[in-house]
């Protein structure tokens, strides 16, 4: 019976897989393609070609690039994302702290957005066509169009320079009281939702104003509900599928998608991370990092794939 | 229509009914036009009322006009709308949202797409009832049942359960009148509620509708455009045209002794008159033994099927929706290779796949389908659209393109001025008409037409069958004609093949296969055609000597 919904599940799993392993090829060839490798960065402009060639051999960079492909997808597959090349320390210990940070602000810059896009999505389209749509479309578009910087930039001069209310500068650490770690965030987190917050109102306007043409929705309003209880339990149900689509790809982008914020910021997460790494040529944070941004975002994808096929109820209630 | 009658008020009362649009043709200012021109009617407690007329008749729009709505930006700008003694289109929109789903419910005419595909049919059967508290949700749940009982739908225990998907057609439309009836109307409005369905299909639905119409005292404003159906279930009809009133009388008077000669025209409107012609000496196409599936190999839609087509003759394949008619012109056009079988054309065998076909073999099959509107590019110009096939299979270029597009447009009896014009200026028989011409445009041996008339207004279907039949006089064109309307068969075809489930039931020259005895599917099938005469429904229900598949 659940059968075809639990293959298609299946399914996307195994596609998803598929596409991280396609995906950790791609990241391993294309750090080995970037002109320069770690030991001409360690050693930097005083290098002779012999302490570059005793370097390398000392760091493994001889082996043929298959071989130290397999090496490292065999220690990401044990929880072993090697060390770090500038610092020495072990990529794993150091990303864990950094992942749960960029989760941390994620969480909270998506519980404030997702609901709020979706309810001001659904007050669009009850006031379609008039000025509270007009109005919500034109501030939802105006914030995407602002470049994140600039938000964040924005955000910075008023609530922590002019009225002082919030940190310029996002300090986190272990043992942070709750309190003062969302102080910490407020501006970041607000940054982030402004970005996100269009894209997925709009999606959700567009989506349920496509249902609004359905004959059953007539049928509704034939029955004599109200504009609102049209919207909410008839348009809405049918269009959960791409609104789904479109807050999962948000998602995704809070996590892996904050370089820019938390640099503003000074956020110690998984993007600052990545760039302090990039410009140090660190081969392997950049891959680990690289391979973990691809996970979560081939992860939400699949969620909202699957999320998909279980709210069609052809899926779920076959014949 | 006693006197002492006409005195109790009526349970509606329409006068002077003006509704209005605004259209926003493309490259001009908007304009403002009248849909339904002062138009009035009443209808007693318990009475059913047929409005009839062709499409842009403003039918629906009176009927939704008792529940103060308008489509898309329909607006009802002038007269009164008198329900249960009070003018409802003074009571705005909370007025308006009181009324709808309590005093007046809707049926629509596809309820396959009126059903809210993510809800359980129970939860959408009882929601008005609820919404205006008019019983409890046990109450009202008890009453839906009680209702898909007398609608015989099967299990109506557990019906309720089901998803909208879940569920037939046909059971879709009488669950549909239940959650109409659920709330316990005074009056409902249903719009074309058994069109979308098959012939065999419609007489259940519809002799369930009069059932219930009756054993609840309901009033109902029944639309349809078929005037067989209306005079099944109505007591008074009320012919439009063009958003005006053309005649209003009881049902015998307009269906027997119509006064205006619109009204005359509706009735008298399927009579074709074509003398059948002897198959020749031999076919030029011969479907052999063809056996064809979907789902690689899955789900056989045509089993074991050979007809034969002469040339200049009209083959028509009739049965009802899944029967295979289509998946046939499929099959012949190469669309979906058969598995086993072959297709002869001339003496030798076509490939299978269209894609194997050489453009020779393109050029004379041709194919019309039922929806002229989307078989035709929305911005390319009707000259455009008949030259395409001239420059393609003939490779005709400029002036002597220009001229024979001009001679087609002719052929289809429609003017050169329509050359530079776009689809969406044109009405639905004259798209239909472009369509022919473009299938023409190829000098085909055959023409597979697939349900070509069934979008169309009753008028308008005859005229496309008249012209159809003087082309195939004039050009020699054979014509496979699918179609689920028996009517259409007897005016236009030569042979008829009966299909039923993917099998070609009866087959033979029109004249053997319309005159008995018949197998049962071909007789249920014959029986099920609504003639215009009263009391025809309980007789054709009566004398059924098998169930409908549709159910």
């Amino acid at each position: 019976m659940s059968s075809p919904i639990l293959r298609l599940i299946a399914q996307r799993i195994a596609l998803g897989i598929l596409l991280l392993l396609a995906i950790s090829v791609l990241i391993f060839a294309g750090t080995q393609i970037l002109p320069g490798d770690v030991a001409q960065a360690i050693l930097g402009q005083s290098a002779t070609p012999e302490s570059l060639a005793n370097l390398r051999e000392q760091l493994g960079l001889n082996e043929p690039a298959y071989l130290r492909y397999f090496h490292w997808l065999g220690g990401v597959l044990t929880g072993d994302l090697g060390t770090a090349m500038s610092s020495g320390q072990d990529i794993a210990t150091s990303i864990k702290g950094r992942l749960w940070n960029t989760l941390f602000l994620a969480f909270w810059a998506a519980i404030v957005a997702v609901p709020l896009a979706i309810i001001l999505g659904l007050i669009a389209v009850r006031y379609r066509n008039g000025w509270v749509d007009k109005l919500i479309s034109g501030l939802a578009l105006a914030s995407t169009s602002f470049p994140e910087f600039f938000i964040g930039y924005l955000l910075v001069y008023f609530f922590a320079v002019k009225w002082q209310i919030f940190p310029a500068i996002s300090t986190v650490y272990d043992g942070m009281p709750f309190g003062e770690r969302m102080q910490a965030i407020a501006l970041p987190a607000t940054a982030l939702t402004l970005v996100v917050l269009a894209h997925m109102m709009r999606m959700t306007r567009a989506a349920i104003l496509n249902v609004m043409q359905s004959a059953y929705v007539e049928t509704a309003e034939l029955k004599g509900l109200s504009a609102f209880a049209v919207i909410r339990k008839h348009a809405f149900p049918n269009a959960i599928a791409p609104i789904i689509n479109v807050v999962m790809l948000n998602l995704a982008y809070l996590i892996v998608g904050v370089v820019v914020v938390e640099v503003i910021f000074v956020y110690p997460g998984m993007g600052q991370y990545l760039v302090d790494h990039v410009t140090k040529r660190d081969v392997p944070v950049v891959q680990a990092v690289g391979l973990i941004f691809a996970a979560v975002y081939i992860s939400l994808n699949i969620i909202a794939d699957i999320a998909a096929i279980v709210a069609n109820p052809r899926l779920r209630h076959p014949k | 229509m006693a006197d002492g009658k006409a005195k109790s008020t009526p349970l509606l009362d329409i006068r002077n009914l003006r509704i209005e649009a605004t259209v926003y043709p493309p490259g001009e200012a908007p304009k403002t036009i009248t849909l339904v021109h002062d138009v009035s009617l009443t209808l007693e407690k318990g009475k059913v009322l047929g409005l009839i007329g062709e499409s842009g008749a403003g039918k629906s729009t009176i009927g939704l006009s008792s529940m103060g709505y308008g489509r898309g930006g329909v607006r009802i700008t002038g007269g009164e709308v008198i329900l249960n003694g009070r003018d409802i289109l003074k009571g705005g929109k909370e007025g308006f949202r009181k009324l709808r789903g309590r005093e007046v419910c809707y049926v629509a005419q596809s309820a396959a797409a009126a059903f809210n595909p993510a809800h359980r049919l129970m939860d959408q059967v009882v929601e008005a009832t609820l919404l205006h508290g008019t019983a409890t949700r046990a109450e009202a749940e008890k009453r839906a049942v009680a209702l898909f009982r007398k609608l015989s739908l099967p299990n109506p225990e557990t019906i309720g359960e089901r998803f909208p998907h879940q569920v037939s057609g046909g059971q879709l439309q009488r669950v549909m009148t239940a959650m109409a009836l659920c709330s316990e109307p005074d009056l409902i409005v249903f719009d074309e509620p058994t069109t979308a369905l098959d012939v065999t299909t419609q007489i259940d639905v519809l002799s369930a509708i009069k059932d219930a119409i009756r054993d609840t005292h309901v009033a109902a404003l029944y639309i349809t455009h078929d005037l067989a159906v209306v005079a099944q279930v109505s007591d008074e009809i009320m012919v439009l045209r063009h958003g005006r009133l053309v005649e209003w009388g009881g049902t015998r008077q307009i269906i027997k002794e119509p006064r205006q000669e619109y009204t005359n025209a509706l009735v008298s409107v399927h009579e074709i008159e074509h003398s059948e012609q002897k198959p020749g000496a031999t076919p030029f196409l011969s479907v052999k033994n063809v056996t064809a599936a979907y789902g690689g190999g899955q789900v056989k839609v045509l089993k074991n099927v050979s007809v034969d087509i002469y040339p200049g003759q009209t083959l028509a394949v009739v049965g009802e929706s899944g029967s295979g008619k289509s998946t046939l012109a499929r099959a012949i056009t190469g669309l979906l290779p058969p598995e086993q079988g072959s297709v002869t054309f001339d003496g030798r065998p076509l490939a299978n796949r269209l894609a194997d076909r050489p453009k020779e073999d393109l050029r004379q099959l041709q194919m019309i389908y039922q929806m002229a509107d989307v078989a035709m590019n929305p911005r390319q110009t009707v000259g455009t659209i008949i030259g395409r096939p001239l420059e393609f299979y003939f490779g005709m270029r400029g002036r002597e393109r220009d001229k024979r597009v001009a001679e087609l447009l002719d052929e289809i009896e429609m003017g050169k001025g329509f050359i530079d014009r776009y689809p969406a200026e044109l009405s639905g028989g004259q798209k239909q008409r472009v369509c022919i011409a473009r299938s023409l445009a190829a000098k085909p041996k055959l023409i597979i037409c697939d349900e070509v008339t069934s979008a169309l207004d009753p008028l308008v279907a005859n005229g496309i069958l008249k012209l159809l039949l003087n082309l195939q006089e004039h050009e020699k064109v054979a014509y496979l004609f699918i179609t689920h309307d028996l009517a259409t068969v007897k005016s236009i075809a030569d042979s008829i093949a009966v299909m039923y489930r993917g099998e070609v039931v009866r087959y033979g020259s029109k004249s053997k296969v319309l005159t008995p005895p018949f197998d049962a599917y071909t007789d249920l099938l014959l029986s099920s055609v609504p003639e215009m005469e009263i009391g025809w429904l309980e007789k054709a229900i009566k004398g059924r000597r098998m169930a409908s598949a549709g159910n």
